[in-house]
């Protein structure tokens, strides 16, 4: 049962990415990107991960809706968009080799050696209890430096994007929005 | 194993059921209450009271033409209003929907699969439902389906954080994520209820909750005023009726994690018994629902905004450390 759906999954993750990858519609490319990340959290509940699992559920459904975002912005969602950029055989060698390299690298060891679990299942401990005693024993520095760069990341975010919170241009009379407007036109 | 297999089918068939037929009876209920409140009569002349009016609209819906646009993009045009309606339903699966009971000596716990991180898939699960009309809106080549998906991303860009840190207080409280814990910690009568301990929560929860189920005040997807039908302009027939089925499982599954995480759940209330006790509770919250919309106008997208990051947020997370330091002392 457990290898029938890991199979289902990987085959349907891999299509769809594949789909995201090649399709000139860029709803067609995100929706595929979409279906694919939720999919993925599908191996983490073959896996036994449930936590793991609804966190990559609810952090990718909630990055691809601001990518949506972003597309509705730039392109015509139903269109085709007509790419300027033709088959280039280095991008595409260099590219392959890079994947079939990485797929190398992290499989050898396991191939190896089989996969030691440097932390074994703890009898009665539940999924995200599991994941907390790692997160604040072994990987503390790691996931320190994981919020400080978050951190260093929204203060940027929000003086590039908070120059004219205070201003609304809603609540503007018209004599305050003409004056603006020849302002930002200067 | 088998029988575990067997009974899980039966259990999804018989909530499916139940709940996309409680699902249609909510669009009556809803037309009679909002008439009530308006001192009109509402639907009066199809059978009793109206109450066959389900059964005209059902027909109505299933025979109407079911139409694509030409300019719009077929399949995911289709596919739409089934991931609206699908994951509403896949979010009950976690969902303790009533006490445990014996049917024919054998012990039935009403939940299909009991997760131990059952809200944080609840919660995924309805944000994954808000991309039927994020996807409807962009399909079909219509500017008003564009401006009602452009307002469907902004408001689940604005509420979930607000869904999110609102219920981190009582998942500290309580140590856990499975929604059973939430109700095993209520146990000890209506004092033990998290309402009292987290009332502030509870309050962003709802609203949260309304933004979430697209209900007035925040149904700004769909706003006949302003921009047609949003998202559903283009629709017709039963691919519109599964978005509202899944509207309507929505406000059910909201209602029961109103219930089972602040109000005791489905413990026993005094002399009734715990099965009536939570749907009487789902029940009210349902009413309330339909008694806001009876009651406020809706808001703009920018003020649904505001109020979300500038309003709800800061105050949740005042609320997580509140809850925080008095759990160390």
């Amino acid at each position: 049962m457990e290898t029938f759906a890991f199979y289902f999954l990987a085959i349907s993750i891999t299509i769809l990415f594949t789909i995201t990858v090649w399709s000139k519609n860029i709803l067609n490319a995100m929706t595929a990107l979409a279906a694919g990340m939720i999919l993925i959290s599908g191996l983490f509940f073959i896996l036994r991960a449930d936590f793991l699992g609804v966190v990559q559920l609810i952090v990718y459904v909630g990055a691809v809706m601001a990518l949506y975002a972003f597309g509705m912005m730039f392109f015509d969602a139903t269109g085709t968009v007509k790419e300027k950029n033709r088959p280039n055989f280095t991008v595409l060698l260099l590219g392959v080799l890079t994947a079939v390299l990485l797929v190398g690298i992290f499989t050898a060891p396991t191939l190896i050696n089989g996969v030691p679990s440097f932390y074994p299942e703890m009898a009665g401990a539940t999924n995200p209890q599991a994941v907390g005693l790692v997160l604040f024993t072994k990987y503390l520095v790691p996931f320190e430096v994981a919020a400080i760069m978050l951190l260093v990341a929204m203060i940027a975010g929000i003086i590039l994007a908070g120059k004219k919170m205070d201003n609304s241009i809603s609540r503007m009379s018209e004599e305050e929005l003409k004056a603006q407007l020849e302002k930002d036109s200067k | 194993m088998d029988g575990y297999i067997v009974g899980t089918i039966i259990k999804a068939i018989l909530v499916l059921a139940i709940i996309s037929a409680l699902a249609g009876f909510g669009t009556y209920i809803e037309r009679k209450i909002l008439a009530f409140m308006q001192r009109r009569l509402g639907p009066m002349h199809v059978g009793p009271y109206g109450l066959l009016q389900l059964a005209a609209d059902g027909i109505k819906l299933f025979t109407k033409e079911d139409f694509i646009p030409s300019g719009a993009n077929k399949f995911i045009f289709m596919l739409a209003p089934v991931i609206t309606a699908a994951t509403a339903f896949i979010a009950l699966a976690a969902v303790p929907l009533l006490p445990e009971f014996n049917l024919f000596g054998i012990e039935v716990r009403p939940i299909i699969s009991d997760l131990n991180i059952g809200i944080l898939f609840v919660l995924g699960m309805m944000a994954a439902g808000l991309y039927g009309p994020l996807l409807a809106g962009m399909s079909q080549r219509n500017k008003w389906g564009l401006l009602g998906s452009a307002r469907t991303a902004i408001q689940f860009l604005s509420y979930e954080v607000v869904t999110g840190l609102s219920l981190l207080a009582p998942i500290m409280i309580v140590g856990s994520l499975s929604l059973i814990d939430f109700n095993n910690y209520q146990s000890g009568g209506i004092t033990h209820w998290l309402i009292w301990q987290q009332p502030l929560a509870f309050i962003l929860f709802i609203i949260a909750g309304f933004a979430e189920t697209n209900r007035t005040p925040f149904d700004l997807l769909e706003h006949e005023a302003e921009i047609v039908a949003g998202y559903a302009t283009e629709y017709s027939g039963m691919r519109w009726g599964m978005f509202f089925i899944g509207e309507y499982a929505n406000m059910i599954t909201i209602g029961f994690l109103a219930a089972l995480i602040f109000f005791g759940g489905f413990n026993s209330w005094g002399f009734i018994p715990g099965g009536l006790a939570i749907i009487l509770k789902v029940s009210f919250f349902f009413f309330l629902m339909l008694w806001v919309r009876a009651s406020w106008p809706h808001i703009r997208p920018d003020q649904l905004m505001w109020l979300c990051w500038k309003v709800l947020m800061p105050l949740a997370v005042i609320n997580v450390t509140l809850t925080g330091l008095w759990m160390m002392i």
